[in-house]
């Protein structure tokens, strides 16, 4: 069996932190693959498994529509390929997004969490925050959550599972092989989180 | 991880509380720099009115930068600048998702009070407006909210980050449509970089303390800089960028982004020429994708800018010294 082929979606945000963190979960989980930018549909085609990384939704979403990732991403994940969405990433994942200021958005989004998410749901920068949560259903039982400008989730589908809250908000889902949290593990150098992906991806190969 | 060389632990900015059932810190150096990683790749847009916002939140701007007047109308009025109304701020953060950033006077304490009360996402002790103080940038440790500066080399931006800024931009020259001097600027980083990273790599202790007391800052930040090879916090390109090309060419010289003062609101040909910055910005690495976004702006509706040799106002020595 050959390494895993592993992409961070490269159009907007923080991507070089996340590339980061998944190479060092590879490595730490001794397994053979690589991780690179992906920025094409053709470069998404190839992927076992795609990080969409921190940044602002609208941007990422509107220029992966522009030269045809977005619809390439919605085939892979029909065909069950894992996504790791963090933060702007969970909320492409997502099929709705409202703004907690502006209301509904129309924004373009790859259609699957069965998700209703608000955006920057605990207010602007200044309310950023950091605190440790707890993801005991994938054995994470203390990670340092990093929320900056962070979505939350307002209500979830039959087949999504809920990872983990803060107070009565969702921060963290899974729905099959998509996992999707409201907080940045790439920021914090604990790679349990992204451990868990790859291992996801793993099964999945 | 994001590198937090520099970082003065717990500063007076940092506020802890317990939020229901948890202990929660709001403005910690992880907060304030993760911010500025949010925006990279991206394009930061000046505006002045919410219908500007609104064109730049739909042209895919990452953040916007609310001003009274655009840089270049700044220059032509003369007089003295001052951060923007809070009325009009406040309209804008109403009516865009993506990050709103005001600009403060440089050293201007209680300016900077005021936008991080109005909850601005970013300060940006700006420059562009006329300093309160040329001898003392803001302390900025002092604030939750997080700040970016303007430099024109190493010392400069070192000296912001150990101030406790969490973003740098190039200087360039502001309101002059003129990429020239924010090309020598992110140059002259880039050189300086090179020369404290050859040093560390030759561990030559005694070299890196001597170019520690040249560029006057801690030597412990720039021993982590220079093992680094790049600045600690995110690095921006901004003043005078007004075409795709000139924001491609800003990234191939290592920057992580750009900001665009007048170069978009002062050209005919706004709506296009921002969706065409951010395209160029995105796929800066292929230079077919470039000449397409160029191709959507056309060069006579293209400010006709300034030659930067001979201006009366030269903003980017505003507190350079300090």
């Amino acid at each position: 069996m050959s390494g895993l082929n592993i992409g961070v979606l490269a159009v907007q945000g923080d991507v070089a932190e996340n590339i980061m963190a998944t190479k060092m979960a590879l490595e730490e989980l001794g397994l053979d693959g690589i991780v690179n930018e992906v920025k094409t549909p053709e470069q998404i085609s190839e992927l076992d498994g795609l990080v969409i990384p921190g940044g602002e939704s609208t941007v990422i979403g509107t220029l992966s529509l522009v030269n045809g990732s977005l619809k390439k991403i919605k085939e892979k994940i029909a065909s069950g390929m894992p996504v790791f969405g963090v933060c702007a990433g969970m909320i492409m994942l997502s099929k709705k997004a409202k703004d907690r200021v502006i209301g509904e958005m129309d924004q373009p989004l790859l259609d699957y969490l069965d998700v209703k998410i608000e955006r920057n749901a605990f207010g602007r920068q200044k309310d950023s925050f950091e605190s440790n949560i707890s993801m005991d259903k994938i054995g994470i039982s203390k990670f340092q959550g990093v929320f900056i400008r962070a979505p939350s989730i307002l209500e979830t589908g039959k087949d999504v599972e809920v990872l983990s809250k803060f107070n009565e908000k969702i921060i963290a889902v899974k729905q099959g092989n998509v996992i999707g949290t409201s907080f940045h593990p790439e920021l914090t150098g604990d790679i349990s989180m992204h451990k868990y992906f790859v291992n996801l991806i793993k099964a999945k190969h | 991880m994001i590198p937090l060389s520099g970082d003065l632990g717990n500063s007076k900015g940092v506020v802890k509380e317990k939020i229901g059932s948890f202990d929660t810190s709001r403005g910690t150096s992880t907060l304030k720099r993760g911010f500025a990683h949010m925006l990279k790749n991206g394009v930061v847009m000046d505006v002045t009115t919410v219908e500007q916002a609104q064109i730049a939140e739909e042209a895919g701007a990452v953040a916007v930068m609310v001003l009274d007047k655009l840089p270049s109308d700044v220059r032509k009025a003369g007089g003295v600048a001052r951060t923007a109304s809070i009325r009009i701020i406040q309209e804008i953060m109403d009516s865009v998702t993506i990050p709103v950033m005001a600009k403060c006077r440089i050293g201007h304490v209680y300016e900077a009070m005021v936008l991080q009360e109005t909850n601005v996402d970013m300060i940006d002790e700006s420059e562009v407006l006329t300093p309160a103080d040329e001898n003392h940038h803001i302390w900025k440790w002092d604030f939750t909210s997080p700040f970016v500066n303007g430099a024109r080399n190493l010392g400069e931006a070192l000296r912001r980050i150990e101030e406790g800024a969490a973003m740098i931009r190039t200087k360039g020259e502001p309101g002059t449509g003129n990429v020239a001097e924010a090309v020598i600027h992110i140059k002259n980083v880039n050189t300086e970089l090179r020369r404290i990273k050859s040093i560390y790599d030759a561990g030559d202790e005694q070299d890196l303390i001597s170019a520690a007391r040249e560029l006057r800052v801690s030597y412990s930040l720039v021993e982590e800089t220079a093992s680094l090879g790049r600045l600690p916090v995110v690095n921006f390109a901004a003043g005078g960028i007004s075409t795709p090309a000139d924001a491609a060419y800003l990234m191939t010289l290592g920057c992580d982004g750009v900001f665009v003062g007048s170069g978009i609101f002062k050209a005919d040909d706004a709506k296009e020429r921002a969706q065409a910055i951010v395209l160029a910005t995105t796929f800066w690495e292929d230079p077919d994708k470039v000449k397409e976004a160029q191709k959507m702006i056309d060069e006579r509706q293209t400010m006709l800018g300034l030659d930067t040799k001979n201006l009366e106002l030269k903003m980017q020595e505003r507190g350079s010294t300090a």
